[in-house]
């Protein structure tokens, strides 16, 4: 079970979270004219990839914030925890 | 019957307790403190199973965890367990075992002419002969199989025991109480750490309680005892006997199984069986120890071969000979402490040691006691049936390929020491890249991946001095770092004797002309030459070998043969071991029961029930109960003798003719707060919102990106700022992560709050064309006619000094009002609903009705929003604003939602209106067509519509709207029903749609 530092509230347990995919992942803007291909990697399209990860994250048994998790996706080593709005060098 | 392989003294168990216990229907004694193996033993009971394949006798081979044969069926307090090794069961009063894999009888069991068939049950038999033909797989050779295989019969009954879980957190967590284990949790403790040590056995020490060893000025069990008993009075520590750390999960997770009752006649009160916990630890100190592993010699698995220290084992521990005549056969040094132990208590041993002149303090002393040693001389087979007999022996060359003049020696029982193999499942599992260490032949722990530190023999350092002083260390390293303290230990003076180098022997070459069976693993019946067939065969990865020959695939996943079959595969590969490798190594170290792993989760207590404020007066007043989610939601109120179709046909007709009240508290609500509030509904759902009046409701209808209906519900504006969400009772929680989600991520520009209100609030949903006059009851004093609170109007009001709010929304079709008040007079209002509500007749309604009554009404609920329908297929697309962008418009267009003959929402009627309609049947043009029958669509909901007195249906058809009066056929291969039916509107009732205004 993994340990998961939430910005918010400290080092939890995995099953306080629920996990909520690639953080890197931009929703178009709205009424903006694009075309299907870029609408469609929006919905459908992930990098399954080996290693380091962005990804999102909920603290859905806690303070329900949604956070980004710099994590491993082989050895699930996490390297860092972001605030959703924080910059991430 | 006497004890007749006990001593007369020594040992740790209590002579003064002697209890009573059967095994196979007979009845024995033994000691307090034995294990069922140490006091079978006692009295002479060596055969206890029959093996797994061929099913030849099987004995005892250790006198722990890594024991391969001994497993039972035990029989406690009216319930029993399979699987259980005898050399980790406590003998406890009244205990009762029985051999498995064994029929009639384990003396005479008619699977051991699969003995005599063994040439014809080679490596991978099964895989070869029972494939073909490929129908007779389940019905002839798997129900076969099943009946001649396997270990032991779980309980079919309910297990009445209760087992625990249990989180901890702590500085260092040690597993294993040998002298590594004691003297690493004596350090950091000694620096304050919150240590947590544990210990598989019930008895601490490990190693310490068996070699001959000084620390200080006492005997190494001394010296255990004391430190155990400092260690138990320190708050800072947490000691665990019979608790096996069995796994190594991400981020320093473990978790290990307490035996808390396992070991008693019965479970006392108020304890768990088993308790499970969960550690997450700072620093983790693996101090697991190493197994001996055996010398692979022709019939090896005779019983009465056993491992040199278990021998030993059962002699310093339990006071037991495992026999009277024995052999000892090493190739190190562990093999002389055994027979020097066997010599201190009279009996002569006969030691073979395959090495040619080895030299240490040891061997000195063996030779002073006068114990006969034959150098390079090994076991080339052993004799007998159901116990060693006798062996034959012979002289070995030095290149260990030539046998010399064959000769029997009687013995009754052979004690085998191949050197020892570190415990390094838990360092694997964590993640640690093991290495080869060629001084041991062995795998130890490599470079550290999480926070672990393995210790002593589990690391491959074999003597006291060195494992203590490491530990001694590591204990204290890594404690200082947490706490900051920095307590200095004495180091004690350390006696022991110094050992010389083991032979790499492993396998004694077969006598020319002779074909004994020489295993491997012993659980799984795998021989040499099963491995030798595998890799004629082709196969070459260690891990296709292992599950091709089932080589440690056992419940005692190798313990004691994993490595001798890396050396074979190795030899005949002409390859060093490190090149082949070893199999992975997963949790669980040793087989953990199911109770344990599921734990309290169990009956009602796998998930929460959630009960709405009115629970308790619908319970008082016969509700039949549904599970709706984790919610219980009264499915009926049972009347006399009234079955569900009679109950939920009366309360929905109630609704249609008077009033009916319903318990709405489930739904999903949500506060939404905040001067954007209006335009997040606008971007959440489908149709417009920013001009919704205060006091007004509105329906809407919220998708995922890829254009699939989310979910639906009404939302009102309570005031300029506020709305009040409602969710549908199975996606409430999803709903709030959804609006939290594009909140916190993709438009945090929006100023607006959301929190679930659900529990807040209690609903009662009032129902039917009386409802206004009963609502007129309740709020004498607020003006609710159509024009004073006009459909999909919202009103705040007291009911009779409660605050409450009063939505004019419907799900029924009728007339119908929804009130709220806070959850804590939920009751109140229900019981003011039903006594005002008398005079109208009115009737509370459960989920049946309330389904009958929306199914039609044609409103769609889970069944046809089950996350494969669009807007347009629910008939909701007038909803779709045009001018505007919202979540999951940018799909709409997407080609397979826009062709002409999309599958759409219609009702569906049997022709004789009679025959109710199996939900989840499929429609299709022609009933007689040939297979495959093409599918047009499905049944989504059904109900016996009260308004018409004929069963109706929903289905989603392929092309429904241009279906509405055709014929098809409702086909249930499932309910072997073929029922003719006419395609008709979704909206049974009320097309218009007058009654909800009226």
């Amino acid at each position: 079970m993994l340990h998961i530092k939430c910005p918010y509230c400290g080092m939890r347990s995995q099953n306080e979270f629920s996990y909520g995919g690639d953080a890197s992942v931009k929703r178009p803007e709205l009424n903006k004219e694009i075309p299907d291909e870029e609408w469609d990697n929006f919905v459908y399209n992930r990098k399954s990839l080996r290693g380091k990860h962005l990804e999102l994250w909920q603290h859905l048994f806690g303070c329900r914030q949604w956070i980004k998790v710099e994590r491993d996706t082989a050895t699930h080593e996490i390297f860092n925890t972001y605030k959703a709005d924080e910059e991430i060098s | 019957m006497t004890q007749k392989f006990r001593l007369e003294n020594g040992g740790l168990i209590n002579r003064d307790k002697k209890l009573s216990f059967k095994f196979n229907g007979k009845t024995y004694y033994g000691y307090e403190g034995d294990t069922l193996a140490s006091a079978l033993i006692a009295n002479g009971v060596h055969l206890v199973g029959r093996s797994f394949k061929y099913h030849r006798p099987r004995g005892f081979f250790g006198a722990g965890v890594d024991e391969p044969y001994a497993i039972v069926q035990l029989y406690r307090n009216n319930e029993t367990e399979p699987n259980i090794k005898a050399t980790e069961q406590e003998l406890f009063e009244g205990l009762e075992a029985k051999s498995v894999n064994c029929w009639p009888s384990v003396n005479f069991d008619i699977g051991a002419i699969n003995n005599f068939l063994k040439i014809f049950l080679p490596a991978g038999f099964y895989y070869k002969t029972f494939m073909w033909p490929k129908s007779f797989w389940y019905r002839v050779y798997e129900p076969f199989i099943r009946k001649a295989a396997g270990l032991g019969v779980a309980s079919t009954k309910h297990d009445k025991e209760r087992y625990e879980h249990k989180y901890e957190y702590c500085d260092l967590l040690i597993a294993g109480s040998g002298p590594s284990g004691l003297a690493s949790a004596y350090a950091a403790a000694k620096n304050g750490a919150r240590v947590i040590l544990a210990e598989d056995k019930p008895r601490f020490g490990g190693s310490l309680l068996t070699s001959d060893v000084n620390i200080g000025n006492q005997s190494g069990e001394d010296w255990a005892n004391s430190i155990i008993s400092e260690l138990k009075e320190m708050p800072n520590v947490v000691v665990k006997n019979r608790s096996q750390v069995f796994g190594y999960y991400d981020h320093n997770m473990l978790v290990m199984s307490e035996k808390v009752s396992d070991h008693l006649p019965k479970t006392k009160k108020h304890h768990p069986k088993q308790r499970l916990w969960y550690i997450r630890a700072k620093e983790v100190l693996i101090s697991s120890g190493s197994i001996e592993r055996p010398i692979v010699f022709g019939n090896n698995d005779t019983p009465g071969v056993m491992l040199s220290s278990a021998a030993k084992e059962y002699l310093k521990v339990y006071g037991v000979l495992v026999g009277k005549n024995p052999l000892v056969f090493t190739n190190n040094d562990s093999g002389y402490e055994t027979a020097i132990e066997f010599n201190k208590n009279g009996i002569n041993p006969i030691i073979l040691d395959s090495r040619v002149n080895p030299q240490s303090e040891i061997i000195d002393e063996a030779i002073n006691l006068g114990i006969k040693i034959k150098f390079s001389h090994v076991v080339v087979a052993a004799h007998g049936y159901k116990k060693v007999s006798s062996a034959d022996i012979a002289k070995i060359s030095d290149d260990k390929k030539q046998l010399g003049t064959i000769e029997n020696i009687k013995c009754d029982c052979i004690c085998v020491s191949g050197f020892w193999t570190p415990t390094i499942h838990l360092a694997s599992q964590s993640g640690n890249k093991t290495k080869f260490k060629e001084e041991i032949d062995a795998f130890v722990p490599g470079t550290s991946k999480q926070n672990e530190t393995t210790l002593g023999a589990a690391n491959g350092i074999f003597t006291l001095e060195e494992t203590l002083k490491d530990s001694f260390m590591a204990g204290q390293d890594l404690s200082k770092k947490i706490t900051n303290k920095d307590n200095k230990i004495s180091f004690p003076t350390v006696v022991e004797k110094k050992s010389s180098q083991h032979d790499k022997f492993w396998c004694v070459p077969l006598p020319k002309g002779k074909s004994y069976k020489r295993f491997l693993d012993f659980q799984n019946d795998v021989a040499v030459s099963d491995i030798e067939i595998a890799l004629k065969e082709g196969y070459r990865s260690i891990e296709h070998v292992k599950r091709y020959t089932t080589l440690g695939m056992a419940t005692d996943q190798g313990k004691t043969s994993n490595l001798n079959g890396l050396q074979l595969v190795s030899d005949i590969e002409n390859k060093v071991v490190p090149a082949v490798g070893h199999t992975t190594f997963r949790p669980p170290y040793t087989p953990i029961s199911i109770g344990a792993i599921v734990g309290r989760e169990v009956g009602k207590h796998s998930k929460p029930t959630r009960k709405s404020p009115m629970h308790s007066w619908h319970e008082k007043n016969n509700a039949v109960f549904v599970d709706a989610g984790v919610w219980l939601r009264p499915r009926y109120y049972k009347q006399g003798n009234e079955n569900l179709f009679e109950a939920s046909k009366r309360e929905a007709k109630n609704v249609r003719t008077n009033v009916g009240v319903c318990d709405v508290t489930t739904l999903g609500k949500i506060d939404i707060k905040g001067p954007d509030a209006a335009e997040l509904l606008n971007r959440v759902y489908t149709n417009a919102w920013l001009k919704l009046p205060v006091g007004k409701a509105r329906y809407g209808v919220m998708l995922r990106e890829d254009g699939i209906v989310m979910d639906d519900g009404t939302t009102t504006r309570i005031s300029e700022n506020h709305y009040h969400m409602t969710t549908t009772t199975a996606q409430a929680a999803n709903v709030l992560s959804h609006l939290e989600y594009y909140l916190q991520l993709v438009w945090p520009e929006l100023n607006v709050n959301v929190v679930s209100t659900t529990e807040q609030w209690a609903g009662a949903a009032i129902a039917g064309p009386k409802s206004r006059k009963l609502l007129e009851k309740l709020f004498p004093n607020n003006n609710v006619s159509n024009e004073g609170l006009p459909f999909m109007g919202y009103m705040e009001s007291e009911l009779f000094g409660v605050k409450a709010r009063i939505f004019r929304i419907s799900f029924s079709g009728e007339l119908a009002y929804e009130v709220n008040v806070e959850s804590a007079y939920g009751q109140f209002m229900w019981e003011k609903i039903i006594e005002l509500g008398q005079e109208f007749q009115v009737q509370p309604y459960g989920t049946e009705a309330l389904s009958t009554l929306r199914i039609e009404m044609g409103h769609v609920a889970g069944s046809e929003l089950d996350g494969r329908t669009i807007s347009y297929d629910t008939s909701l697309e007038g909803l779709i604003s045009k001018k505007k962008d919202f979540i999951g418009k940018r799909s709409l267009n997407r080609e397979a939602f826009t062709s002409s003959d999309r599958q759409k929402i219609v009702g569906v009627v049997p022709l004789d209106k009679k025959t109710s309609i199996p939900e989840g049947s499929h429609l299709v043009k022609d009933a007689q067509a040939p297979l495959p029958n093409k599918k047009l669509g499905h049944i989504s909901a059904s109900c016996w519509s009260v308004e018409h007195d004929n069963p109706f249906s929903l289905a989603i058809l392929k092309d429904g709207k241009n279906m509405i009066g055709e014929k098809l056929f409702v086909m249930s291969p499932l309910k072997n029903k073929v029922i003719p039916v006419e395609i008709v509107s979704s909206h049974y009732v009320d097309p218009k749609g007058e009654r909800v205004r009226s």
